[in-house]
């Protein structure tokens, strides 16, 4: 017999579990708190003293800039083309049957599964046979890799919920492919490619392996941090550009758990 | 008159599976039209050819005299009732109902106008504003419903469209779908399994089975004068009695079709049989009889003596209930 004693977990899980938190937890604290620290040749606790001065520095620096815009360039386009390209595989894959069908799904699904040093140096490798010069549109090659693949696995599983006679119904009801497209997919595959959409755009931005490989003079965001952290001034500018990238990160992958949370109801199920 | 939708040898075949073969058919303007046939039997392939949503591989439609060859669902006047309701489920029940007419371009106030009407004609006012995700199994096939006619289709499909409902609501439906019918004179494609269904509502039935159409005809035709005996079995479980014992009966030597409820059960005259079963099954009770090896059902108005196992009795009938028939298929 279960009572509810049952659902009350034990002291000693409790103190387990808060331990974990902190332990994953307590180190990205820690890189706010140095953001705000006086010393500014290297870490020490406890910091001698606060100050906001950092992010005035990093206001004003001009390769802070740089990096953060291309970032955001970077992230934006990638995730366009993944948007456009995730989409599309995904309906033909859960619409349609076609010789191949199963492979070329594993076949998108593969990059994010494979290690990004592997993405990165087979990139690498093609860019250069292909006498391909690294520059901004390589960096956004490699991130549209991986970024496909979560758009992918967003709309695919969002398309296999929704009922394949809604599109038939809104055909039989006089609208084409497009109208169909525009008034029945769009709406009910929207949140799942917002979603999809919004953890791309995490993940490029944070991206440094395939970066690495695949980046010519350019330094993103991640990038540049690197190699801020080995030269010894104005480090706390590193932390203050870690934690707006945390910020920028974080907001948008709670935006998507927000949005797919809600989408449990099986669209178009007539009974 | 031209046939509202005509069926020229069409043929769908899937691979080697042929769902619909060699199928000729005239459905005539206004008919009240079923299609009865078991699962698998090419019913609903038939009516997705007519929406437009399978092309023949062979053979020719036509709608209202005009080629349907290459012409897609949505350049068809006619609209389709999904088994599913396929409703939208992003959109509230107006939304839904004036779907066809946003699409044609139709002035928000004006769709909105005809939608309300429309839901009025099939009795469910009042309930524009909720998502079908609130609606019950009956009131969501009632918008199902609007939505396809308050496009005006020439032909309207049904896929099964009462498989989801429970018996009473079923029965209600029946009787609405059928006066809904004669008074809009709208041509009906009716998809059912269940041939009680097939024989209360439609005008004509046809029967199918693997792909083609056994037989075609009024309900009570197809009843009383099966043609085959897949036709005599599967509508309405009649005795199909193989040569021999038809022959024994009085009748020609060919496979014949013997109502159940045709048979009388006494104790003198008629034929010698064995009862080796009874069923109740409310308004009557149906006793199988073993004659000569052949299992023979008999079906008794609730009320009458049911005769215990094993007993021997005398089964009679009129000579005209006997219906030879004319294949063996």
């Amino acid at each position: 017999m279960r009572s509810d004693r049952g659902n009350r977990a034990p002291i000693g899980v409790k103190v387990a579990a808060a331990a974990a938190l902190l332990f994953l937890h307590l180190p990205i604290l820690l890189i706010f708190v140095y953001a705000f620290t006086t010393e500014d040749k290297s870490f020490v606790w406890p910091p001698p003293g606060f100050t906001t001065q950092w992010f005035a520095v990093a206001w004003n620096r001009p390769d802070v800039w740089e990096a953060l815009t291309l970032s955001v360039q970077v992230a934006s386009i990638s995730t366009l083309i993944a948007l456009i390209l995730g989409t599309l595989c995904a309906a033909a894959v859960s619409q349609t049957r076609f010789f191949g069908r199963e492979v070329v799904s594993l076949l998108v699904i593969l990059p994010i599964a494979l290690p990004g040093i592997i993405t990165g140096v087979a990139l690498r490798s093609a860019f250069n046979l292909a006498d391909i010069p690294f520059s901004f549109w390589t960096i956004v090659l490699g991130h549209a890799t991986f970024c496909v693949v979560v758009v992918y696995n967003n709309a695919i599983a969002r398309f296999r919920r929704t009922s394949a006679s809604l599109i038939e119904a809104s055909m039989d009801l006089g609208a084409d492919g497009f109208q169909t497209f525009r008034h029945v997919i769009l709406p009910n595959i929207g949140t799942a490619l917002v979603a999809g959409g919004m953890l791309a755009f995490a993940l490029s931005f944070d991206e440094v392996i395939v970066t690495t490989f695949t980046a010519g003079q350019q330094a993103t965001l991640p990038i540049w941090m690197l190699e801020e952290l080995v030269r010894p001034r104005q480090r706390p500018v590193t932390n203050v550009v870690a934690m707006v990238v945390v910020i920028v990160t974080f907001l948008p992958i709670l935006a998507a758990y927000t949005l797919t949370r809600d989408g449990d109801q099986i669209a178009g199920s007539g009974k | 008159m031209t046939p509202a939708v005509s069926f020229q040898n069409v043929s769908r075949h899937f691979g080697s599976v042929r769902a619909v073969d060699g199928v000729n058919l005239d459905i005539e303007e206004g008919e009240f039209f079923a299609m009865l046939g078991p699962s698998g039997s090419g019913k609903t392939t038939c009516l997705r050819l007519i929406a437009g949503f399978e092309q023949p591989t062979g053979g020719h439609i036509k709608i209202f005299g005009e080629t349907a060859d290459g012409v897609p669902p949505y350049r068809r006047n006619v609209n389709t009732v999904f088994q599913d309701y396929a409703l939208f489920p992003h959109l509230n029940v107006i939304d839904n109902v004036a779907y066809g007419l946003m699409i044609k371009g139709v002035d928000r106030a004006t769709r909105t106008r005809r939608a309300e009407e429309t839901l009025e004609l099939v009795r469910l006012p009042g309930y524009g504003a909720r998502r079908p995700g609130q609606l019950s199994g009956g009131q969501r096939q009632r918008v199902a419903l609007a939505r396809a006619l308050v496009n005006e289709p020439k032909v309207l499909l049904l896929d099964e469209p009462l498989g989801a409902l429970d018996l009473k609501l079923r029965e209600n439906m029946q009787e609405e779908l059928k006066s809904l019918q004669q008074t809009l004179g709208i041509t009906f494609v009716f998809v059912t399994h269940d041939q009680g269904e097939a024989l209360s509502m439609a005008d004509r039935v046809a029967v199918f089975n693997e792909g083609r159409i056994i037989q075609v005809g009024e309900p009570e035709d197809i009843y009383r004068r099966p043609r085959a005996r897949f036709v005599a079995d599967f509508v309405g479980s009649s005795n199909v009695l193989p040569p021999d014992l038809a022959q024994a009966f009085g009748g020609p030597r060919r496979w014949a079709s013997l109502r159940p409820e045709d048979i009388r059960i006494g104790k003198t005259g008629g034929h010698a049989a064995t009862v080796t079963g009874a069923s109740f099954l409310g308004a009557a009770t149906r006793v199988a009889c073993d004659v000569n090896g052949a299992r023979v059902n008999v079906l008794l108005p609730s009320g009458s003596a049911v005769p215990s196992l094993g007993a021997p009795i005398r089964i009679s009938f009129d000579a005209a209930a006997l219906h030879p028939m004319d294949d063996a298929a």
